[in-house]
């Protein structure tokens, strides 16, 4: 039978990371959007953990991870107060209109 | 049993974050109450750093929380530096009205998690410190939250510093996985040779990092959270954050990855020779005065990166030593940019400045000396930290990036001295306001003591900072 290991999740881990990436990039519409795909990069960061973490027998991974979905929870809840500010200053929320500081 | 009373300052910054809060919380009115007790509890944790002989070298919960000489002299920096800027900013958080509890409380919580992230030897708690402080800045660049500009900022921060702490955590978790631990010694000792994984980890991390110092071609938050920002936070944004970046930029270069050095090596030599062109070349079109202090400080960057891309002692003390005269240079600019004030209103723009000495003789003068020293003219301090920075990378005969140095010095000069001329020989304007409390005028006067005066007994910085020894 076709066996899953360390390198599937290490893809998996990557292809998510990347997504997130490319989804802050190449977003022009909607803030909320890059929200979304900060929290898609650091999901990719905890699959690569824990499967490191399995991988290697050692624990300091999965706790590693429950400090990083702690910290996701409080960056969420920041930048979502952050963006309701700007949204009541502007009224709108499109990315390619959040320039107002140039030079 | 550990030993916590190596450790009594974070402790004490802590407890009274949190009482403060509550004193904030049920007390009205408190504002100026809690801006002057956060100035007292930083004092007090700064008399606490001196509990311990300070050139102990101690490890502590299990290796993971690493007090040196680096780690105190750069806590030292940060608190002293924390309440310069406190104390310069005391008048203007009240006339731009966002002296709201919270503002003294966050700028104290993001000093604690630069205190943790400086003395850090694992990766998890690199991480926590690392996210406390943003986490604070984030709020801290969008305080002025009726101002469009300042949310703007705020928002521009929070997507970008988000996704540099996100590219870190997955060179973080690469380094896990092909070391096998988080503990920086321990990390130290298992890589011996490179693979491509490590390699990648070490990447991400520096991409992560370079984001935090604002090195080029990760700067592109700086001029806007500069300008968006309040100009108390932005001397904040220009001067803590920077310090604790270099240092964990040392602690992370130096003891877990010092094997690779061959890896790691060309990656700062690229950031440096990128930022310190970058930073003098796309001041000179400015004509706000935070945005040009943030493509300064970007060059800056560069040429505190190239004392660290030597890889010895010598270069990372006189990296330290750049960085200690930087903050002093800064503080002096900023104190200056906040005496320009007129009927309650702020002036930010290079066009205020125009003709400043004929009524202003004295800021004027500190501003003559701040940008001299900026530009690095003999025999003011900034001189002295570009001279010990040479020395380091001449000693190791990197001499193309000596060269690009000094050519960048030579270029940045000239929006420096633009500055000067338009202070000295433009038309006057109208009077500035002089009633400048106690607290902007001695900071002004400290700082700019300290740059005029260093060249007179220069061997008392580099002597304490000679004690830093990392390889």
């Amino acid at each position: 039978m076709f066996e899953i290991g360390l390198g599937h999740y290490l893809i998996l881990g990557a292809i998510i990371f990347t997504i997130g990436v490319i989804g802050i990039f190449l977003n022009r519409k909607n803030v909320i959007v890059i929200l979304m795909s900060i929290e898609l990069i650091l999901l990719a960061v905890n699959i690569n953990l824990v499967s490191f973490s399995i991988y290697l027998n050692d624990l300091t991974g999965q706790i590693f991870t429950l400090f990083i979905l702690t910290v996701a929870a409080a960056e969420a809840a920041i930048g979502l107060a952050i963006i309701v500010i700007y949204y009541r200053n502007s009224g709108t929320i499109k990315v390619q209109e959040i320039d107002k500081l140039k030079g | 049993m550990i030993n916590l009373n190596f450790i009594y300052s974070e402790l004490f910054l802590a407890l009274s974050i949190m009482t403060l809060l509550i004193v904030g919380v049920f007390k009205k009115n408190s504002s100026i109450l809690i801006y002057n007790l956060s100035i007292i509890s930083l004092l007090i944790c700064l008399a606490l750093i001196f509990n311990f002989p300070i050139n102990e070298n101690v490890e502590l919960f299990k290796n993971s929380y690493k007090i040196d000489y680096l780690s105190s002299f750069t806590k030292i920096l940060l608190i002293s530096s924390g309440v310069f800027v406190l104390f310069l900013s005391n008048k203007y958080v009240q006339i731009i009205d966002i002296n709201k509890i919270e503002y003294p409380i966050l700028v104290l919580s993001s000093i604690l998690g630069m205190m943790v992230m400086v003395s850090s030897n694992d990766l998890i708690l690199f991480y926590i410190g690392l996210e406390l402080q943003s986490l604070s800045l984030y709020v801290l660049a969008s305080f002025n939250r009726d101002n469009l500009l300042s949310s703007e900022s705020g928002l521009k921060y929070f997507v970008l510093s988000a996704l540099s702490s996100g590219l870190l955590l997955y060179g973080c978790s690469l380094i896990y996985g092909f070391s096998g631990s988080t503990n920086f010694f321990i990390i130290a000792n298992n890589l011996t040779e490179s693979s491509y994984g490590l390699t990648f980890g070490i990447v991400f991390i520096l991409v992560g990092l370079a984001f935090k110092i604002s090195a080029v071609p990760f700067h592109m938050w700086a001029p806007d959270v500069y300008q968006g920002s309040p100009t108390s936070v932005t001397a904040f944004f220009a001067i803590l954050p920077k310090i604790a970046a270099l240092t964990i930029f040392i602690r992370v270069l130096y003891v877990p990855f010092f094997n690779l050095i061959n890896d790691w090596q060309m990656i700062i030599i690229f950031l440096s020779i990128a930022s310190m062109l970058f930073g003098s070349i796309a001041a000179i079109g400015q004509s706000n005065l935070k945005r040009l202090i943030a493509y300064s400080s970007i060059g800056h960057m560069g040429y505190a990166l190239a004392g660290l891309s030597t890889g010895t002692n010598q270069g990372i003390q006189s990296s330290i030593t750049y960085i200690t005269i930087y903050l002093f240079m800064n503080l002096a600019f900023f104190a200056s940019i906040l005496m320009l004030r007129r009927d309650d209103k702020y002036f930010e723009n290079i066009e205020d400045l125009s003709g400043l000495s004929k009524h202003h003789p004295v800021l004027s003068f500190s501003f003559l000396i701040v940008l001299f020293s900026l530009a690095g003219i003999p025999p003011l301090a900034g001189f002295f930290a570009k001279f010990y920075i040479f020395t380091a990378v001449l000693e190791e005969s990197m001499y193309f990036l000596a060269i690009v140095g000094l050519l960048s010095t030579v270029i940045a000069a000239y929006y420096y001295l633009r500055l000067i001329k338009i202070i000295y020989f433009d038309s006057e304007k109208e009077k500035y306001e002089t009633n400048h409390n106690i607290g902007l005028k001695m900071s002004l006067l400290i700082s700019t003591i300290f740059i005029l005066f260093y060249f007179i007994y220069p061997s008392w910085l580099t002597e304490i900072i000679q004690n830093i020894i990392i390889i």
